[in-house]
């Protein structure tokens, strides 16, 4: 049985204010076998992104793996000094992320125009 | 209702991440059929998930010729899945995730699976069997708080019943 593989589109959108927001839309399921779509993205951003919006409403199925793949993506940002905002989690997966701690590193917005706006201009 | 007298499914899952999938959506139709709401069976669903995915890369170290067996127990009032695998069980108990550390790489972005099952069901447990095989026992309840409210009960009267 083949995991749905993890796709993700990058936009560049705008906040209300003007500033750039990088957004990565991930569809399929996030596990073990998402590196590739989570950290080899993240890693082909350009450079100078400083807002990333990570949109999880394409996503059914996330597992420990998969978060631990999120985790890294938020250590590298934070590296860089890159701000990191989420939106479009199902609810029991809202749980999850509150759960492991992960609410503490970014913040898990209930749609788009909320998570847009929570970028500082 | 003893082990003999509930209703059981069995499944045989290779050791192929990605097959957790099928315990979990037994296990999802199962508990839809025995009336447990959507939020329990999503918290039903990681765990299964979890377990199996432990049993795959720890227990059986991802050999798709061994299989992971996954029982599902049915009485009236909870549903019971034990997780098998051929290895000797996980060591210690599952520590909650510290963030910080995991942010600050003190340690390992991953390791939460235990975690998780155990946040999630209402009962969890880790026989470990170096000779026969290993398996995570968890239960969900279809009335957790009224059993809940039965041990507090038990417990203030000393466990005697009128």
């Amino acid at each position: 049985m083949a995991e749905k593989v993890t796709q993700v589109r990058v936009e560049e959108v705008e906040s209300s204010t003007g500033v750039p927001i990088t957004v990565l839309r991930y569809t399929g399921d996030i596990t073990s076998a998402s590196k590739a779509a989570v950290l080899g993205t993240y890693q082909g951003l350009a450079l100078g992104t400083k807002r990333i919006l990570l949109d999880f409403s394409g996503v059914d199925y996330l597992n420990s793996s998969g978060i631990a793949l999120v985790i890294q993506l938020m250590i590298a940002a934070s590296k860089s000094g890159q701000l990191v905002q989420t939106f479009g989690l199902k609810p029991h997966f809202i749980k999850v992320f509150t759960m492991v701690g992960i609410t503490k590193y970014t913040t898990l917005h209930p749609d788009e125009p909320t998570a847009r706006a929570a970028f500082p201009a | 209702m003893d082990d003999e007298t509930k209703k059981k499914i069995e499944l045989q899952l290779p050791s192929r991440l990605g097959f957790e999938k099928v315990a979990m959506n037994t296990a999802a139709s199962v508990a839809r059929m025995m009336g447990f709401g959507e939020e329990r069976i999503e918290d039903l669903k990681t765990a299964i998930a979890e377990a199996c995915i432990n049993a795959m890369e720890h227990g059986n170290k991802l050999d798709e010729t061994l299989a992971v067996g996954v029982v599902l127990s049915m009485d009236a009032d909870s549903l019971e899945v034990k997780v098998h695998d051929t290895g000797s069980g996980p060591e210690g108990h599952a520590a909650a995730p510290d963030i910080d550390r995991k942010m600050h790489e003190e340690e390992g972005a991953r390791g939460m699976g235990m975690f998780l099952i155990e946040s999630l069901v209402d009962e969890v447990e880790w026989v470990s069997s170096p000779c026969t095989g290993s398996y995570a026992r968890m239960v969900i309840r279809l009335h957790p708080n009224e059993e809940a409210e039965a041990i507090v009960i038990k417990r203030s009267d000393g466990g005697k019943r009128g």
